[in-house]
């Protein structure tokens, strides 16, 4: 397709693109890091550890991103097989709904969060009687992160589930699998770079979460400030070089996504080979074995 | 095991997949469902297989109402269009997989499948993943899996339908021997009349949701019990006549058909196959044959056995096929324009009934 005319365009179709991404995405990466280890590594370190809240703060989302995630997963799981499995009423609308998360400005989800179960909301009394603490808390960072991340592996696994079709499972319990055994040994291998694709996806979401932790958390140093939140707080507090060492901490769990992405994308990639190829009316090969029977 | 359909009706939305469908299919048989797709032939084998639950109806086994049994306990053999062979386990877990989920020990599992492995001629093999395989090889991996459980029914839904002509051939030749020697109750779903009949002992021709005609492959072939059947088993003359008084007339020439003995004349259609026809040189028989026709050549196919002529009768747009024995054809001059006559030596009238739907 490079024709001679269309050469001076492609490469200034490439010169704007490789542009956009160096101001956009290389140059701020960069700069956090630089800005972060500025002051040397020993300062770095210091700034990430020696603040009780700081510590706090790192330790909140390594809690919050995997049980987030957790249930993440799950719910993907459950709500894909439901979709690609299964015809019913209402099926594209739930789909829709899947998107909610993508579509709503995560303030307005903790903000939604907040009028059913803060003190004054919907559930607010039953959980005062309880004497179970939502919203400022812990639970609520675990809701919010989850709502804004919901979409991620469910919409990873619809396409590939569709993809591979319901054969191999009814395979599976023509031979006298039960419902368990069918996940374990058949649905679960042939998803498990899309899940996989999935989890990183959300995961990286769930660390970098702000709007919508913001609303829910009430941002009490100490108690429910994530990473992003105590990135933002100490730089309203002018101090920046901790601020930018924990910055550089969400950049280089960025970084990490990146390449794990980068890998599982490679998997996805052969696997949908495999399953063209599978599919493919490959009789050409002449069966030498059945001449000599 | 024999399996006894009884009034089965499915439906898909407003789509009627199977309307009142009852059959027996006897101990130790092969028998194809033959029919168009959407003619519901896929949708009884899954019925049996209990991949699909009727609407209505039943299914038994050896007299044993099994309409309700989940699939998993069904004990069915099934083999999947496309194989649905497990992608990312080897040939032989493929194989081991219906002995594995019902806790086998590992000692029986791996004899087991070493000895399915040998039936399928595939020994040495086991460790491949499937992607490695020709087709006709994943076809008896998917084989040998189904019949790793021992199961009492074997159900092959269009079991060659991916593989090219020639593999196709000798995996039908070669199912054929293993039915004989296993004995195994066998039914497949087919699109392909050669297949069903070369395969078979006893073939069902489906067609919308209904069975049209039920026997062995002769009886189906010589006697084909409605139009639908006559037009599918293929390459067929067709030509809107009349009956009156024991004859049907084609092309204006009598033929006797005493089912219609009334005088009051009757639309009717006759059909006949391209070797029902003979083919005489006008120029040989000086004097044309009693009841034949005058026609003239269109087209000469020598392919093989048989030389295909295309004629069409003088006077007349449409186009017969006549089938020439290729010895008795060697000597002639066929080609187009040639005038030639056809006389017709069978036929089979089809009178429009109320279910007359085409």
């Amino acid at each position: 397709m490079s024709t001679d005319a269309s050469r001076p365009i492609a490469a200034l179709l490439i010169a704007a693109a490789v542009a956009i991404v160096g101001v956009l995405i290389v140059v701020p990466l960069v700069a956090v890091f630089a800005e972060a280890l500025a002051p040397g590594v020993a300062a770095w370190w210091r700034a990430l550890t020696d603040d009780p809240d700081t510590r706090h703060a790192i330790w909140l989302s390594l809690t919050v991103a995997p049980v987030a995630v957790a249930i993440n997963t799950v719910f993907g799981v459950a709500a894909a097989w439901l979709v690609a499995r299964f015809r019913f009423p209402g099926r594209s609308l739930l789909i829709s709904f899947f998107d909610v998360p993508f579509s709503v400005s995560p303030v307005v989800a903790g903000l939604a969060l907040v009028l059913i179960f803060g003190r004054q909301g919907l559930l607010g009394p039953t959980l005062a009687w309880l004497d179970w603490k939502v919203i400022f808390s812990w639970p609520g960072l675990v809701l919010a992160t989850t709502f804004v991340t919901l979409p991620l592996v469910v919409r990873e696994l619809i396409p590939v589930m569709e993809a591979i079709g319901p054969d191999e499972e009814m395979a599976a319990v023509s031979l006298g699998a039960n419902g368990w055994q069918v996940f374990w040994r058949v649905t679960l291998p042939n998803i498990r770079w899309a899940l996989l694709h999935g989890i990183v996806l959300a995961n990286a979401r769930a660390m970098g979460e702000f709007g919508a932790v913001y609303v829910v958390s009430g941002h009490i140093a100490g108690a429910t400030d994530t990473m992003p939140l105590r990135v933002e707080k100490l730089f309203q507090e002018y101090r920046q070089p901790a601020s930018m060492a924990v910055a550089s901490v969400l950049a280089g769990l960025a970084l990490v996504t990146l390449v794990a992405k980068f890998v599982i994308e490679h998997r996805l990639a052969t696997e949908a080979r495999d399953l063209e190829r599978a599919r493919s009316a490959d009789g050409t090969t002449h069966d030498a074995t059945l001449e000599a029977a | 095991m024999s399996i006894h359909i009884r009034n089965v009706t499915k439906h898909f939305g407003t789509f009627a997949a199977l309307d009142d469908v009852s059959l027996d299919v006897a101990d130790g048989s092969l028998l194809a469902l033959l029919g168009p797709s959407g003619s519901g032939k896929t949708t009884l084998l899954r019925i049996i297989a209990g991949l699909e639950h009727p609407d209505s109806g039943s299914i038994e086994e050896d007299g044993a109402d099994i309409t309700d049994l989940h699939a998993r306990s069904r004990e069915v053999g099934f083999v999947f269009q496309h194989y649905a062979l497990f992608r990312h386990m080897s040939v032989f877990e493929n194989v081991a997989f219906g002995l594995r989920v019902r806790k086998t020990p590992d000692a029986q599992v791996r004899s087991r499948v070493e000895e399915l492995l040998r039936l399928v001629r595939l020994e040495g093999l086991g460790g491949r993943k499937p992607s490695q395989l020709s087709g006709g090889q994943r076809q008896r991996v998917a084989l040998a899996r189904a019949l790793a459980i021992r199961p009492k029914i074997l159900l092959l839904d269009e079991p060659f339908g991916a593989l090219d002509a020639k593999v196709r051939v000798e995996l039908r030749q070669w199912l054929r021997r293993l039915h004989d020697e296993i004995g195994m109750t066998s039914v497949f779903v087919t699109h392909d009349q050669e297949e069903a009949f070369e395969l078979a002992d006893r073939v069902v021709v489906m067609n919308h949701g209904r069975i049209e005609q039920e026997g062995t492959p002769d009886e189906v072939f010589d006697q084909p019990a409605t139009p639908f059947v006559m037009d599918f088993l293929g390459n067929v003359n067709v030509y809107h006549g009349r009956v009156e008084n024991g004859r049907a007339f084609w092309h204006g020439i009598p033929i006797d058909y005493p089912d219609y003995p009334h005088a009051q004349a009757r639309d009717a259609r006759v059909y006949l196959r391209p070797h029902e026809l003979e083919l005489s040189l006008a120029a040989e028989a000086r004097r044309r044959p009693e009841n034949s026709l005058a026609a003239s050549v269109v087209r000469v196919s020598r392919s093989g056995a048989v030389t295909r002529v295309a004629c069409r009768p003088h006077g007349s747009d449409v186009e017969l096929h006549v089938d020439v024995p290729a010895d008795t054809a060697r000597g002639w001059t066929l080609e187009p324009g040639t005038n030639v006559a056809i006389t017709p030596r069978r036929a089979r009238v089809f009178l429009p009934g109320p279910e007359y739907v085409i």
